[in-house]
């Protein structure tokens, strides 16, 4: 009898490595193209106008970008914590909260030097970002409290924190029943490039990738978060503190997800407002796992991942509905995930023998 | 308050809690098989559009749950066969079965986006304990889904407890290893639970969509499969608690629509993180004490290979 | 009694990445026997079983059980087939009760479970073999030995004629080994089978009825009881063929620098893993720790490199109470480590070769420029290290789990010996390794030793310690029993010890 089974690698399969997410990709597209076809559009149309909309013009790649610097710089807070296996899914939470303290400087500070605003808010949104790692971090290190629902958990309340700030007492009294806050002076404002919506926040997620990458490549604390990512064990050999790293890694990364919220304030809405982020904490978690937490990587498949908001947006025309972005995403990561054995596992065909 | 705003409050929390116990009764048969899935907000968005479809198009509601029920089990079964079959991360594969079902739900039902359903559940009037005064209106006039889904809750808990399906089930969810040492098929107890969990899930989406709303809104669960998935720890993985959280969680819901009109002024923004403060403090507790009964399966969120060495 | 083999397996191979566990094997009980398989570590005596057991499926070979040949695809089948095996680690729910544990998986039982009910029939079966357990009481209550009895139980409800025991009394006091070994007697009186893996030659002595001897994979010998003692047995299981080359010898050791008194270490699931322990390290010798794995000789190595806590006593170095000190000081006083784990403690599996040399470095000034690693410092300390031990690799950007057994010793040793160790401890050092690699190993053990440092090395073949070491200090579950001179001994003296069963007179 012939049977597909499974055989442990020795090695993790760096071809695999490459191929599997190209793969999952392409045949999330080829998926959807069934999808479409199935539910009676015509998918050439819908990919092409998708295309289009994304990458087909000037205009259209800098609204891409605009998308993609919130996934790039929340996509990197949240590998730094996943390279330590710590399951932060709390991005959309913390960029609620660097939101919330970049805004509430904005709006104290009113006008001024923008060399001066500006790094005061960036400050406050990494310290409130921080603060709301800080907290899971603490509970995983010296308790080992389940960090996936706490993340999870405070993203609610970040957002209804938030709703509520907008709603109430931060609400601009001029915005006609909207839930807004008055917008900010110019000094709190990001500088644009040309007449676009790309904002010096393109700059600041490069600067944090380099950072990062430094950071973890070439700095001690960096070896060590990557000692103890691989193995506990050989990092207690090694002579180092595991708990103390837990919480620092889950406030660096809720701090850069915090600059996130800082970045879409200052450098898009303007302002505090209801649905901040439409959910690019979680996205961002699709492009972690995509660019398999590698820092650059993150930087092209968040753009990767940008252009798919956008071009969801643009299919919306030919009568598609936006949601067909989720839908890729989504199938992107399963077939992603479903993919990941192959780097752990050879599919092999083997005669089943007489025992 | 009155008695007629209290009875109105409380009965508005049997039907708030109604979609939450369900999911959450559904995610804790996957939890103690040991797979966690992440993905329940997902279902019940699936769950929910396809009974709305189903129904409006057949005019059954009956059928509508039926379809509801199969989305629900189609998309646990994506859970299972990457989680289970290919060893795949479960955290993140949770994660992809939300932002997936949240498309395609809002994919499929852009065409009904506001429409109204037409089709009614007929509330049950119980004779005789219907007519109770106070209590009545609280406990015996609601549609049959409601009854139904306590039914379902204490049928599991005597499923998990009482019985040897619920013995294997636990024992697969604790300690894989030992399951299998007993002959007992760990993947196969793990996936049926996972696509019955998830067949619980979209009966508790289709549960908004067709009663509670009653209409077809994206992202009309706004957040209960996560709630869902706080109750199976809140709940200390038992369905008895579940089922006074999940009405605990719904009357909190319920309260919320409630309290402005009642010239009551805590913020309604605050009111509404409590469900997940209560959680976080509950998972607080609960992993800090640590008692004998009340911790997750322990094989939780592990994948099984038999011959890892 | 019957002569018909109640199992027969014949011609099984098996291989895990980088071992063969099993070459070629041949196996047979007969009903009613109490059978011992009898091997050090690692000699794939529980692979074997775990076939039987269904649990591993056999590259090849054929399986016959009760003259049919059978495909044990899994452990469902084998229990169909009346085998039950019972393994070091226990595979009990710890949150379910006895009873629970008993019932579960069996079709015996109704759909309903009724505590009352599965407790009476679990009483009922303990009666009748001997051994009593409260069925109410949840197995994470219970000491291990009650919980084996649990498990045998389990075999019993499943009505199980054979059973597998895998090293069934090293976690039992020796009460409970008189105990076990009664139950054992009634089992065979009843017609059962019972295969017993061991490396207790006095256990076997007192119970086997015949016993198969595995060494490297391969079955050595088999024979009736009768015609064995403990002699042949012992050379069966740990002599090699080959005859040892006696070791340069001609140590000088100096002053002590080591001393360890009274120490008491926690083992991982809060057990006393080591006992009052008590001895001395002087420079330029190496002390050998010989035992049987898990006598508490990982715990003791642990503990005097900084990476467990010691309950009580001291370990002075060169004078000073260091019990305190945490791995970093302990390395910087020049005590090295080698653990036992190559992969996933001595050596972080998916970093780079470059990476892992500094893993117990890392901090040092001299791999820094400013706040950064300087790489091209490190890269050519890794260089260096891979000429100065000779490890053979394509590059050394590779994550070092693609370096063979051999390579990734050297590299651990060397990054160990690079340091300038004053006391060295290593852990199974040549585990693994084949001739020319464990050759390897062992001259730059004895350049160090010459070189006037301390070595505590810790091994589990006999003529190792005859090889290489100064003297040997037995482990027999967590005190050390005797320290003896290595050329005033012989392996069956310390085997002896190693197993218990010390040898009035010898």
């Amino acid at each position: 009898m012939l049977k597909l089974k499974l055989i442990r690698r020795e090695n993790e399969s760096t071809m695999a490595r490459l191929i599997v997410p190209v793969l999952s990709i392409i045949m999330a597209f080829g998926c959807g193209w069934i999808f479409l076809a199935l539910s009676g559009y015509l998918p050439a149309v819908v990919f092409a106008k998708m295309f289009n909309g994304a990458l087909g013009s000037p205009y259209a790649i800098s609204e891409t970008i605009v998308k993609a610097v919130p996934l790039m710089v929340a996509g990197l807070a949240i590998s730094l914590a996943f390279r330590m296996k710590l399951w932060n899914i709390g991005a959309e939470g913390q960029i609620y909260m660097g939101a919330f303290a970049a805004s509430g400087m904005a709006l104290a500070l009113g006008n001024g030097s923008p060399y001066v605003i500006i790094p005061i808010m960036m400050i406050a949104a990494f310290a409130a970002g921080a603060l709301w790692g800080l907290v899971p971090g603490l509970l995983k290190a010296y308790w080992q409290v389940n960090e996936t629902i706490i993340t999870l958990m405070l993203n609610y309340v970040a957002i209804y924190w938030v709703d509520y700030l907008v709603f109430g007492p931060w609400k601009d009294p001029n915005s006609m029943g909207f839930p807004l806050t008055p917008i900010f002076s110019p000094a709190a404002q990001l500088p644009t490039w040309g007449d676009s919506r790309v904002h010096l926040g393109l700059l600041l997620a490069g600067i944090i990738a380099i950072v990062f990458y430094l950071v973890v490549q070439y700095t001690r604390w960096g070896y060590e978060v990557r000692v103890m990512g691989e193995s506990s064990q050989a990092a207690k050999y090694a002579g180092m503190n595991v708990a103390k790293n837990i919480m620092l890694v889950m406030m660096v990364s809720g701090g850069i997800a915090g600059i996130a919220g800082m970045i879409e304030v200052a450098g898009i809405t303007h302002r505090l407002q209801q649905g901040v982020s439409p959910g690019y904490g979680y996205t961002a978690i699709i492009v972690a796992w995509l660019a398999r937490l590698n820092p650059f990587a993150i930087i092209i498949v968040a753009f990767l991942f940008g252009a798919l908001l956008v071009g969801g947006f643009a299919v919306q025309i030919v009568g598609v509905s936006f949601s067909i972005t989720q839908i890729l995403q989504g199938t992107v990561l399963f077939f992603l995930l479903a993919g990941e054995i192959f780097l752990r596992y050879r599919l092999v065909l083997a005669r089943e023998e007489a025992v | 308050m009155d008695n007629t705003a209290l009875s109105a409050l409380l009965a508005a929390t049997m039907i708030a809690g109604t979609p939450i116990l369900f999911a959450a009764a559904g995610e804790l048969l996957a939890e103690r098989s040991g797979i966690l899935n992440l993905g329940v907000e997902g279902m019940m968005l699936v769950g929910a559009a396809f009974g709305f479809i189903c129904t409006l198009s057949t005019g059954n509601h009956w059928l509508g749950l039926l379809a509801a029920l199969a989305g629900g089990g189609f998309m646990a079964s994506i859970h299972g066969l990457i989680t289970i079959t290919l060893r795949g991360n479960q955290v993140v594969s949770g994660l992809a079965l939300t932002i997936f079902g949240s498309g395609l739900s809002g994919f499929l039902g852009k065409s009904y986006q506001g429409a109204p359903m037409l089709f009614k559940f007929e509330s049950l009037h119980v004779p005789v304990l219907g007519n109770i005064p106070f209590l009545g209106p609280v406990l015996f006039r609601h549609d049959p889904m409601v009854y139904l889904c306590i039914l379902m809750a204490a049928a599991m808990w005597y499923l998990l407890y009482k019985t040897r399906w619920g013995l294997t089930i636990r024992s697969v969810g604790e300690n894989p290893q030992a399951a299998d040492a007993v002959g007992i098929n760990v993947g196969r107890v793990r996936f049926l639970c996972t696509i019955v969990g998830g067949m619980m899930a979209g009966l508790g989406g289709a549960y908004i969509s067709l009663v509670y709303a009653p209409t077809w809104q994206e992202n009309m669960t706004a957040g209960r499969g996560w709630i869902a998935v706080a109750l199976v720890i809140f709940a200390l993985w038992n369905p008895s608690r579940a089922i006074i959280g999940a009405y605990l969680f719904g009357g909190i819901e319920a309260l919320t629509f409630r309290l402005q009109t009642m010239g009551i002024h805590i913020s309604s923004f605050f009111l509404a993180m409590f469900p997940y403060i209560a959680t976080i403090v509950v998972l607080v507790l609960v992993t800090i004490r640590r008692r004998q009964d009340a911790g997750a399966p322990e094989a939780l969120g592990l994948a099984y290979d038999r011959e890892e060495r | 009694m019957n002569r018909f083999p109640v199992i027969e397996m014949k011609g099984i191979s098996k291989r895990f990445p980088g071992v063969i566990a099993n070459d070629n094997i041949s196996f047979r009980v007969y009903p009613g026997e109490i059978h011992a398989l009898l091997g050090e570590n690692g000699a794939g005596k529980s692979t074997l079983m775990s076939i039987l057991a269904g649990l591993y499926r056999p590259d090849s070979g054929t399986i016959k059980v009760k003259g049919e040949v059978i495909r044990l695809h899994s452990p469902r089948k084998a229990l169909e087939e009346g085998i039950g095996m019972i393994y070091q680690h226990f595979r009990l729910v710890n949150n379910f009760t006895v009873a629970e544990n008993i019932v579960l998986g069996s079709k015996h039982v109704n759909w309903g479970i009724k505590q009352e009910r599965i407790q009476k029939e679990t009483r009922e079966i303990s009666h009748n073999y001997g051994l009593e357990i409260n069925p109410a009481v949840r197995v994470n209550q219970l000491s291990l030995g009650e919980q084996q009895r649990v498990e045998i139980l389990k075999m019993l409800y499943r009505g199980c004629d054979i059973l597998i025991m895998d090293e069934p009394t090293t976690v039992l006091t020796p009460g409970e080994v008189k105990e076990l070994f009664q139950v054992l007697r009634i089992m065979s009186r009843q017609g059962k089978s019972i295969v017993l893996i061991t490396h207790k030659l006095n256990e076997v002595m007192e119970i086997a009825d015949y016993v198969t001897v595995l060494r490297r994979g391969k079955v050595v010998g088999d024979d009736r009881i009768e015609n064995l003692d403990e002699g042949i047995l012992t050379r069966m299981m740990v002599a090699r063929e080959v005859v040892y080359s006696q070791a340069q010898r001609d140590s000088s050791p100096g002053g002590v620098i080591l001393n360890v008194d009274n120490l008491k270490i926690q083992g991982d699931r809060g057990n006393i893993a080591v006992h009052e322990v008590s001895f001395n390290l002087r420079r330029g010798e190496i002390m050998a720790i010989a035992g049987v794995a898990g006598n508490g000789q990982r715990e003791l190595v642990e503990a005097l490199a900084g990476l467990r806590k010691a309950v009580s006593g001291s370990i002075e170095y060169e004078g000073e109470e260091i019990k305190h000190y945490d791995a970093k000081s302990r390395i910087a006083l020049g005590i090295n480590m080698v653990p036992e784990d190559r992969i996933g403690m001595g050596l972080v599996p998916n970093l780079s070769v470059i990476d892992n040399s500094i893993l117990r470095s890392y901090y040092k000034e001299e791999f820094y420029s400013g706040w950064f690693l300087n790489y091209n410092k490190i890269r050519s300390y890794t260089d260096r290290i891979i000429n100065e031990y000779n490890i053979v690799l394509s590059d050394s950007n590779h994550p070092v789990n693609y370096l063979s057994g051999g390579n990734l010793q050297k590299l651990l040793l060397g990054r160990e010996i690079d340091q300038k160790p004053r006391v060295l401890l290593a852990s199974y050092p040549i585990r693994g390794l084949d001739v020319a690699a464990a050759e390897g190993v062992y001259d730059l053990l004895l350049k160090e030793r010459d070189k006037g440092t301390a070595i505590l090395l810790v091994l589990e073949d006999l003529d190792d310690i005859f090889r290489i070491a100064d003297r040997v200090a037995v482990m027999y579950q967590g005190f050390i029993r005797k320290i003896l001179d290595v050329e005033k001994t012989s392996i069956d003296e310390i085997g002896s010890i190693m197993v218990g069963t010390e040898l009035a007179g010898v």
